[in-house]
């Protein structure tokens, strides 16, 4: 009877081995909830209203990060209006023009290894090479260009994503009545192509909003608002530091509390960033089918 | 009236045809110039330090005072560090990633992974210095008691208020997580379903299919996710540079250390002159590091894909 197949063998292997995946998903989940707890306990008291629309006053003694929300915003926009076309571009070489060969090997290369360089590196070479080769000193524009070659790949790689799904009957029958390459890819691929171009730039702003270790040294720490009128083109070359690089900054005064404010404002922008990308990959989808 | 014929306007169309191919071209290219550009840049910087100091004197010294009167530059240690520390994260990091990539891709019922699955990718968008300002306030403590409990009685020890060695791989390996799962996931939902179901068929069990079958067949995808978890590892800056405290010791648990990285965030700031180049060459020995990890890389992607064909 012992050895009948209806008795199940019972194997303690298989019960360790089990009972480890399940911990590790656990620690896993539990350190995300943790960290999202902690961060949301410890800074939810801090984010107010004159928070988020002041700079620091050492006169009313208060802070307000008003001046970093601004530059964040300059350090995106100008990076992608930098990086998008250069990004979109070299995915259509890639998959529309390019012959398979060493080049486009080089250039798919040159791309991942581009996207596997630490932000750090691109720090030290924006520093070098646009700060001091090029004379623009620590401003925001040092700080756009570094990163347009960091999230250069990211774009350029989900508009290829993008630009693979459209199916190639799109193209022969474009091409077929008439278009020219150019028209077709103008009137039919880059609009077919656009979830996956949007989730690419999304996917871009999470990582320049995260990003510390690259402005640190071409961006600068400024963080006050630009003054009216020409201010804001001047704003461009001055320096200025992002929300990150201000909670490092103030983490490294041990300004804990503050550090925690801006923690959170980081996190729901960071969540906010998550869900787009998840809503727009399912729109994505369903247009796919 | 000739305009609008399908003849007219060849030309000025054959133009924008012949402007658009090269604009994208020099687009494609961009890529191609900043990694050489980079390159040269990181060398043309790092290099002259190593000549100035000794290539011996500073890969292999092992006094780090870059602002004594007496001036040393011996980076050892902080190469050291970076190795080591980064070794301890991805030994404790991706058995932990690869177990819950195991869960979310084989063992877990659908609703459940459906709510781990986004936690990672929320885990993988945190910015690296909110895990370093949690590191500083969370870990540091608990170190710092762990280190008064077990050199209670030295005399010797440093005490480095819990910024040590052990914080900072712990940071790192909580940091390469959503690396290792999202990519050792997709490698064994990869796992064709038909050899899962010739191992049950033969009496295995689950587990044994997962661990025998499963795993092997998706090989060449996790050691993918471990080498870009050490990437990631010996790339990360901010997250590590208050954690692992502020002085250049052998990497030993408790002692206070220096990364590449984390010397570069630290010290550039104020470095001048000879110091500042030396930052330099660390930068470049860290550039070297990640060329070898990402020729390793696509070696793997290379050897795996030619397998399939």
């Amino acid at each position: 009877m012992k050895n009948s197949i209806c008795q199940k063998k019972i194997r303690v292997s298989d019960y360790i081995l089990h009972g480890l995946i399940i911990v590790s998903a656990a620690v896993t989940t539990l350190l995300l909830v943790g960290i999202m707890c902690y961060v949301f306990v410890r800074g939810v008291g801090q984010v107010n209203w004159q928070f988020l629309t002041t700079v620091p006053s050492t006169i009313k003694g208060t802070f307000g990060i008003a001046g970093n929300i601004v530059n964040t915003l300059y350090i995106i926009v100008i990076t992608l209006l930098i990086a998008t076309p250069i990004g979109v571009g070299s995915a259509i070489y890639l998959n529309e023009y390019a012959k398979p060969g060493k080049l486009v090997r080089l250039i798919e290369f040159t791309t991942e290894t581009l996207s596997g360089i630490p932000s750090i590196l691109f720090g030290l070479f924006g520093m070098v090479f646009f700060g001091r080769t090029l004379h623009l000193d620590y401003s925001i524009l040092t700080g756009s260009l570094t990163l347009t070659l960091m999230i250069l790949p990211l774009i350029t790689r989900n508009t290829q994503e993008a630009l693979k799904t459209v199916p190639d009957s799109y193209r022969s029958g474009a091409l077929g009545i008439g278009a020219t390459k150019w028209y077709m890819i103008r009137t039919i691929l880059l609009p077919s192509a656009m979830p996956g171009i949007i989730t690419g730039i999304i996917l871009a702003i999470g990582r320049i909003v995260g990003e510390s270790a690259a402005l640190l040294f071409t961006a600068g720490s400024g963080y006050l608002l630009p003054k009216d009128g020409l201010g804001y083109l001047e704003k461009i070359m001055e320096s200025g530091g992002t929300m990150t690089i201000q909670l490092y900054l103030s983490m490294s005064k041990a300004q804990y509390d503050v550090a925690f404010g801006i923690a959170l404002v980081l996190l729901v922008i960071v969540l906010v960033i998550n869900i787009l990308t998840r809503f727009l990959s399912r729109k994505f989808d369903v247009n796919r089918i | 009236m000739q305009k609008n014929t399908i003849l007219g306007g060849k030309k000025a169309r054959s133009a924008v045809e012949r402007s658009a191919e090269v604009i994208f071209t020099i687009c494609a290219f961009f890529a191609v110039l900043a990694v050489f550009s980079i390159t040269i840049y990181m060398f043309v910087n790092g290099l002259p330090a190593l000549g100035q100091v000794g290539v011996l004197e500073l890969l292999f010294g092992t006094v780090w005072k870059p602002t004594a009167a007496d001036p040393s530059y011996g980076i050892l240690y902080i190469i050291l560090t970076s190795i080591v520390g980064t070794s301890l994260a991805i030994i404790l990091g991706v058995p932990i990633g690869v177990l819950t990539a195991i869960f979310l891709a084989e063992t877990a019922p659908k609703k459940v992974s459906a709510v781990i699955r986004p936690a990672v990718e929320l885990l993988a968008g945190i910015p690296s210095v909110i895990y370093g300002l949690l590191g500083i306030l969370i870990l540091c403590p608990l170190m710092y008691e762990l280190e008064q409990f077990i050199f209670k009685n030295s005399e010797t020890h440093q005490y480095t208020g819990g910024a040590n060695l052990i914080s900072a791989v712990l940071v790192l390996a909580i940091m390469i997580l959503p690396t290792v799962i999202n990519i050792s996931e997709s490698a064994l939902r990869a796992v064709p379903q038909n050899l899962r179901a010739a191992s049950l068929a033969m009496g295995a069990s689950k587990i044994q299919t997962i661990f025998k079958v499963v795993l092997p067949a998706a090989k060449s995808g996790i050691v993918t996710a471990v080498v870009l978890g050490v990437g990631r590892a010996i790339g990360e800056a901010m997250a590590i540079s208050l954690v692992s405290g502020s002085s250049v010791n052998a990497p030993l648990p408790f002692n206070s250390v220096r990364f590449l990285t984390t010397a570069i965030v630290s010290e550039m700031g104020y470095a001048a002159d000879l110091h500042r180049q030396v930052l330099f060459t660390i930068g470049l020995v860290l550039f070297v590091f990640i060329m070898v990890i990402n020729l390793v890389l696509t070696r793997i992607l290379k050897g795996g894909s030619a397998r399939e064909k």
